[in-house]
């Protein structure tokens, strides 16, 4: 790979990780905004305002950062990628059009509305535009799904005079990855939120165990995060799957096979070793991953070899895969745990507040890994079977990438730091102020 | 009849870079205004845009968007051409996009570096785009004539984007905020009919596509409308501006229209001087535009969705229509 293909996805890596971070949080945190709202308005206690003023702000700013990185995006995929537009601009641009013309504008216009009209207008229009600022971000991940998810298993696409378009939008829409990739999204993103918003509240517990408010949102991020996590594990599985179904060579390199076999192993640990294609140091069940894919011991799992040299590679996968799942089970735990120990309003120790606070963001983590394996997954293909991904970079030049690259970095980093010391702030502040 | 599908989408294409341009170009002049106010006035501009920004912004989005999903072959060789000053101008918007939120946020010495860092964002923002339009109009050709071009057109657009902010803020402040906006609207007239003057007598001499469309008696007489129109707006504005501080007048909206009429006349002018082209004298919008089939189901989505759009952006405007006051979620 040429030193200008891989500065062009670093930089488009860079910034699609860091875009993604704030959509995961606010696509479900708009809904728990809508429940406080709502809450309030029934209750007409305080506490349920103070609640919805505090996330509020934490939306605002998350949303704000998740709006200027995605104008970045929209940039990018022109100076980065010129290549997809012109291969699979006819099905990419309309998706994205539709993002844009039903998602973006919905819930950038109420926005304002919802965070300083509320005494400008009635309750009712009030909640009304916080419930339409949550359909914003749900529609927009509607369509942005729809169009990865079509990236990675297209379907619904004709070839008419050597032009790719196409021959039946709703083919193209619930593509067969897109269902289950959607569901797995919303799900990741309840997750995340549900964890941001308990991780904070137990933060704010830390510094003032006597705040009703912050306890009651902890129970409330606590609740959601046990119900969504069982079910994320088995919308997980399906999209599992799926994609075996239809990437079998990204299965492969997240279950390090290199050689098709019988009664694969499910790797609990290995070093893979791109080298000699083989795992060094390797831990694993006999049998396990056919058991898991094919739910026979002994079923043929296809390896790596089948697909050569179209196949993606198996270290980042490997690992990001087992990051993923091993930071999923862990959300169950103490999801679970921590609804039984929090039952009937009671106090949580202190030590279970540190594991909470300690618990914050591991959503992004578990979104960022994730969205790394089917990513990276899909290489060497942008679009699977139709474009290259070496085939759609740019003209820009190496020093042009360079200096750009040079320039997120730094900007990115001051944000990303701007916005975890601020959100952790207000947390610990609570709703005093 | 058919459609021109590639000239529909030109023209909303215009619309959307028009109403970008506008949108946010008021904020992002009330951003650069900044330095010249107090604390507690600088509180009151940023509540008299809080509202809005977001929804400013996604017109770039929409703007972009359609020439990245209509004409995908210009929307390539325009943003390589012009990739540092997008950069240039991204990372403008994100800075003062995050310094909007944590201005008032942090405290002490965080919240001077997010003022700084919000006016800083605005200009470096404002500029970039500036230089991007003196860079697209000449063709984007290099040579030091034509980047000292870009220069001036990056400052006039900064120029016009402080005469829509300051006229902005004469509709949306009162007392002596607004008497501060009714001098800075006047300065910014100032910087206008300069960048003005000079694009448009540059402009011609550095492409002749364009010196051709314009000096072609007798159309260059109809085209009179256009510079004739863009002065009339000035002098209403110096008018109107100059009544509203001697207190004859409580026509306070009346500046801001004045700079949308600029803004919408030299917008006229440049797509007359570029049209059919969007690389000049190499891309036409034909040359460009996706598939028939990709525009029509655009156009379909665009026109049901865009009667909607405006219905909840005017109702935005008027649940916020009245004087600006500080505080930022309790008012």
């Amino acid at each position: 790979m040429d030193e200008t293909l891989l500065l062009a996805r670093a930089q488009f890596g860079l910034n699609i990780a860091f875009h993604i971070l704030f959509p995961s949080l606010t696509i479900a945190l708009g809904w728990f905004l809508l429940y406080f709202r709502v809450r309030y308005e029934r209750t007409r206690e305080a506490a349920w305002l103070d609640t919805y003023r505090l996330w509020t702000k934490v939306f605002a700013l998350s949303f704000a950062m998740g709006v200027v990185s995605g104008i970045v995006m929209s940039f990018q995929f022109g100076t980065n990628w010129p290549g997809f537009m012109n291969r699979v601009g006819n099905i990419a641009g309309p998706l994205l059009a539709y993002e844009v013309l039903t998602a973006f504008f919905l819930e950038a216009t109420f926005l304002g509305v919802m965070l300083f009209g509320m005494n400008r207008v009635p309750g009712w229009l009030h909640i009304l535009s916080s419930a339409m600022v949550a359909i914003g971000t749900t529609l927009s991940a509607f369509w942005i799904l729809a169009l990865v998810s079509w990236m990675h298993t297209p379907a619904g696409q004709v070839t008419v005079d050597g032009h790719l378009i196409a021959g039946d939008w709703l083919e193209v829409l619930f593509n067969p990855s897109f269902p289950v990739r959607f569901a797995h999204m919303l799900l990741a993103s309840g997750l995340t939120a549900a964890f941001v918003i308990a991780g904070l509240s137990a933060w704010r517990l830390l510094k003032a165990p006597a705040d009703a408010g912050a306890l009651r949102t902890l129970r409330a991020g606590t609740l959601v995060a046990a119900v969504l996590a069982p079910l994320q594990i088995v919308v997980g599985d399906l999209h599992g799957l799926n994609t075996l179904e239809h990437q079998p060579a990204k299965i492969a390199a997240i279950e390090a096979i290199w050689r098709t076999e019988r009664g694969a192993p499910l790797l609990l640990f290995a070093l893979p070793n791109e080298a000699e294609r083989r795992n060094d140091f390797a831990v694993g069940i006999p049998g396990g991953a056919s058991l898991v894919l094919r739910h026979d011991a002994n079923a043929e799992l296809q390896g790596l070899d089948a697909f050569e040299p179209d196949r993606p590679p198996v270290a980042p996968l490997f690992f990001a895969f087992r990051a993923m799942v091993g930071i999923g089970v862990g959300m169950l735990a103490l999801s679970w745990f921590g609804a039984w120990r929090l039952r009937r309003g009671a106090a949580a120790p202190r030590w279970l507040l540190w594991i909470y606070s300690g618990f914050t963001f591991s959503g992004w983590i578990a979104v960022l890994t994730g969205w790394l394996v089917t990513e990276v997954g899909r290489q060497p293909w942008l679009v699977t079977g139709i474009l290259r991904t070496a085939d759609a970079a740019g003209p820009a030049s190496g020093a042009e990438l360079g200096a750009s690259l040079t320039g997120y970095l730094l900007t990115y980093s001051l944000m990303l730091l701007a916005y975890m010391v601020t959100i952790t702030h207000l947390a610990r502040r609570g709703t005093e102020a | 009849m058919t459609l021109d599908l590639p000239v529909v989408f030109a023209a909303l294409m215009g619309v959307a870079v028009l109403a970008y341009v506008v949108l946010d170009g008021y904020d992002l002049g009330v951003g650069m205004l900044m330095p010249g106010a107090t604390a507690a006035e600088q509180d009151v501009m940023v509540a008299s845009i809080g509202p809005f920004w977001d929804a400013n912004e996604t017109w770039l989005v929409l703007g972009v968007g359609l020439l990245l999903v209509a004409f995908p072959k210009a929307n390539a060789v325009v943003l390589a051409a012009l990739y540092l000053p997008v950069t240039a101008m991204l990372v403008g918007l994100m800075l003062r996009g995050v310094a909007f939120e944590l201005r008032a946020k942090a405290e002490g010495w965080h919240a001077e570096l997010w003022n700084w860092l919000f006016w800083a964002g605005s200009f470096l923002a404002s500029f970039a785009q500036g230089y991007m339009l003196g860079h697209y109009i000449t063709g984007f050709e290099k040579g030091f004539g034509y980047f000292l071009f870009s220069l001036v057109t990056g400052a006039a657009l900064c120029g016009g984007y402080v005469l829509l902010g300051a006229t902005w803020l004469i509709g949306r402040t009162e007392g002596e905020l607004q008497a501060k906006a009714l001098g800075w609207a006047r300065w910014g007239l100032a910087w206008v009919a300069l960048g003005v003057a000079l694009v448009s007598a540059a402009t011609p001499l550095v492409s002749e596509t364009v010196r051709l469309r314009w000096f072609d008696y007798p159309r260059t007489l109809a085209l009179l409308v256009l510079p004739l129109g863009c002065a009339a707006a000035w002098l209403w504005i110096w008018r109107a501006t100059g009544r509203l501080q001697r207190r004859e007048s409580r026509r306070e909206w009346a500046p801001f229209a004045g700079a949308v009429v600029i803004f919408v006349v030299s917008f006229a002018g440049l797509a007359y001087s570029l049209f059919p082209y969007l690389v000049i004298d190499r891309i036409t919008i034909w040359d460009a535009a996706s598939h028939p089939s990709a525009l029509k189901i655009m156009l379909i989505g665009a026109l049901l969705v865009l009667p909607f759009l405006v219905g909840y952006t005017v109702f935005a405007y008027r649940v916020f229509r009245g004087k600006a006051k500080a505080g930022l979620y309790d008012h």
